[in-house]
């Protein structure tokens, strides 16, 4: 969890943001505009120098959901060991976040995976293709109104066969 | 890719496709390498072969039923992945569990660990030509399947926590044979540093190859002992104590130099410090229940409890309904264990219900891959077994 200092110092910083613990996690929703600004001051001035993971929820059917896709993102701090999680609400009409590969290097795959999944665009990624399923696929295999055995894909899907190879 | 479009430049590059059958991607990795002769010029690793859809599953199955899919997501040390799993459902539910039952997960995360550095430090030396050092390593897995299997009843697929709980106690005969274990193992290990240490043809080919800086492991999210072989002294067990990792003495395991040598040293050290803490905990083993109490109401209650009080009957008949099982909160919370490879952590998201409405795994071995190619560049060709055994990728892993 953060320090109070750091809370202290986020809430001086970023007046509009409050956040909210839950089992000794420090938690901040940010809108999407300050997201690449609060990045660059937590990495910066907060020294959270690890990006311990990118993933996305999908609110389809949950309880007072504030929007349909949450990102979330765990930072940590390797002197300190301090953590806080930067949560990110965006809905259907657009689905653009700014890249944090300019600050980190290792959201690199992360936020492709991300894309995969659910179909976030991340702007200003370096490299935003698919990375698990094959490049043809249409689908987002995580978002909740995807079924878990899928919609034939498999089934449908070209077979390349010794002869035409 | 940076080789794009100087057609003139292209005409010299090999292009070679690594894997998936090669001896040295353990399984299925596939790896295309652009070769100017020998040198590698660029490695693009193509993932997601096994479609296994992990996260997708449990959002279907219920909290112990999952256990059984997190066996099959890191199979060198599913005993690490069980513990993770339970651990997080149970920082969501906010449950504590008994003293005796975080002896017996401390025990079995720490020997999934010496099976894994035990797996990955065989693999390096068996791809840089030291077959008898995988011997010695497989040996000695061997022995700690014994152990499971008396433990769980499987070898492999052991899913073998529960929330709240266990799924058996740990018999005299399992403790007998981790005694047997930490007392016998020293001497292989010191047979084994023997062997590689100061062997030249290994430490040719592996000291100064694949070299990854303090920044770099920080800023491309690097966790475990590849983390701590580039300088940096992060390890979970230390740093966020979780389980019964507070009560025992150890030392973090580090280098500074950052190569695939290094990463060596770290898993070879990190062994020994394992054995300590078994031994530790084995000796100081707790009396006392291995599962939370009923009135938790998440673990299935005996069948004396069931046929003689109505708490135990009523739970029983509860948990075992569909749709019924045990309540979550409406939130959602991340909780990580220092397994073998690094940070294993599960993002839970719970809705009330006993199925997680999201669970996302956070994977060493994801974030460990794409570091390769920028290890990869500039060196030759027979560098990639070294590099891609000391990064410990497991392709289970890589997949979501």
């Amino acid at each position: 969890m953060a320090t109070p200092e750091t809370i202290d110092a986020l809430t001086h910083a970023y007046p509009g943001l409050a956040t909210s613990e839950f089992r000794g996690e420090t938690r901040v929703v940010v809108p999407r505009d300050q997201l690449l600004a609060l990045f660059q001051w937590l990495r910066d001035a907060r020294h959270f120098d690890l990006l311990v993971d990118v993933t996305c929820v999908d609110y389809l059917q949950y309880r007072n959901a504030p929007d349909r896709f949450g990102l979330v993102y765990l930072l940590a701090q390797s002197e300190t060991n301090e953590r806080i999680t930067l949560r990110c609400y965006v809905g259907e009409v657009d689905l653009t976040v700014p890249s944090a590969v300019p600050l980190w290097e290792g959201a690199n795959w992360l936020e492709r995976e991300v894309y995969d999944m659910f179909g976030i665009q991340f702007e200003g990624h370096p490299d935003l293709r698919r990375i698990l399923m094959p490049e043809e696929f249409v689908p987002f295999p995580l978002r909740k109104d995807y079924p878990l055995q899928g919609r034939g894909e498999r089934h449908n899907f070209p077979v390349l066969t010794r002869a035409e190879s | 890719m940076e080789t794009s479009g100087h057609t003139s430049e292209q005409d010299y590059l090999w292009t070679l496709n690594f894997g998936p059958q090669h001896p040295a991607t353990h399984t299925t990795l596939r790896i295309v390498l652009k070769l100017d002769g020998e040198r590698v010029v660029d490695a693009i690793p193509d993932i997601g072969y096994l479609h296994s859809g992990f996260e997708k599953i449990g959002e279907h199955l219920d909290y112990n039923q999952y256990v059984a899919v997190t066996d099959r997501m890191n199979y060198i040390s599913p005993l690490a992945n069980n513990v993770a799993w339970h651990h997080a459902v149970e920082k969501l539910l906010g449950l504590e569990i008994t003293p005796r039952c975080k002896y017996i997960r401390t025990i079995i995360a720490e020997l999934a660990r010496i099976s894994d550095h035990l797996l990955c430090n065989g693999a390096v030396g068996l791809d840089t030509g030291a077959f008898t050092f995988f011997l010695y390593a497989f040996n000695q897995r061997e022995t700690l399947y014994e152990a499971f299997e008396t433990l769980c009843g499987a070898r492999f697929t052991t899913s073998y926590t529960r929330v709240g709980g266990l799924l058996h106690d740990a018999t005299p005969l399992f403790i007998e044979q981790v005694r047997r274990f930490v007392r016998e193992f020293p001497r292989t290990l010191d047979d084994m540093e023997r062997l590689l240490n100061r062997n030249r043809i290994f430490v040719d080919r592996t000291k100064g190859v694949g070299i990854l800086t303090k920044e770099e492991a920080l800023s491309r999210s690097c966790t475990g002992p590849i983390l701590r072989a580039s300088g940096v002294a992060r390890d979970l067990r230390k740093d966020e104590p979780y389980l019964a990792y507070p009560d025992f003495d150890f030392q973090v395991c580090a280098a500074t130099t950052g190569d695939c040598f290094a990463r060596y040293l770290v898993r070879m050290a990190e062994m020994r410090e394992s054995l300590k803490i078994v031994e530790q905990a084995i000796e100081n083993l707790p009396a006392g229940p291995i599962n939370v109490g009923n009135e938790q109401r998440t673990i299935i209650p005996d069948k004396r409890m069931v046929y003689s009080t109505i708490e135990g009957l009523i739970s029983h008949f509860e948990l075992k309904m569909s749709n019924r099982g045990f309540e979550t909160p409406h939130e959602e919370s991340y909780a990580a264990i220092e397994s073998p490879n690094g940070e294993l952590g599960f993002y839970v998201v719970g809705d009330g219900r006993d199925i997680a409405y999201r669970a996302r795994c956070r994977p060493p071995s994801y974030i460990h891959f794409a570091v390769f190619p920028h290890l990869i560049r500039g060196h030759t060709l027979s560098d990639v077994v070294a590099v891609l055994g000391s990064l410990n990728i497991i392709a289970a892993e890589l997949d979501r």
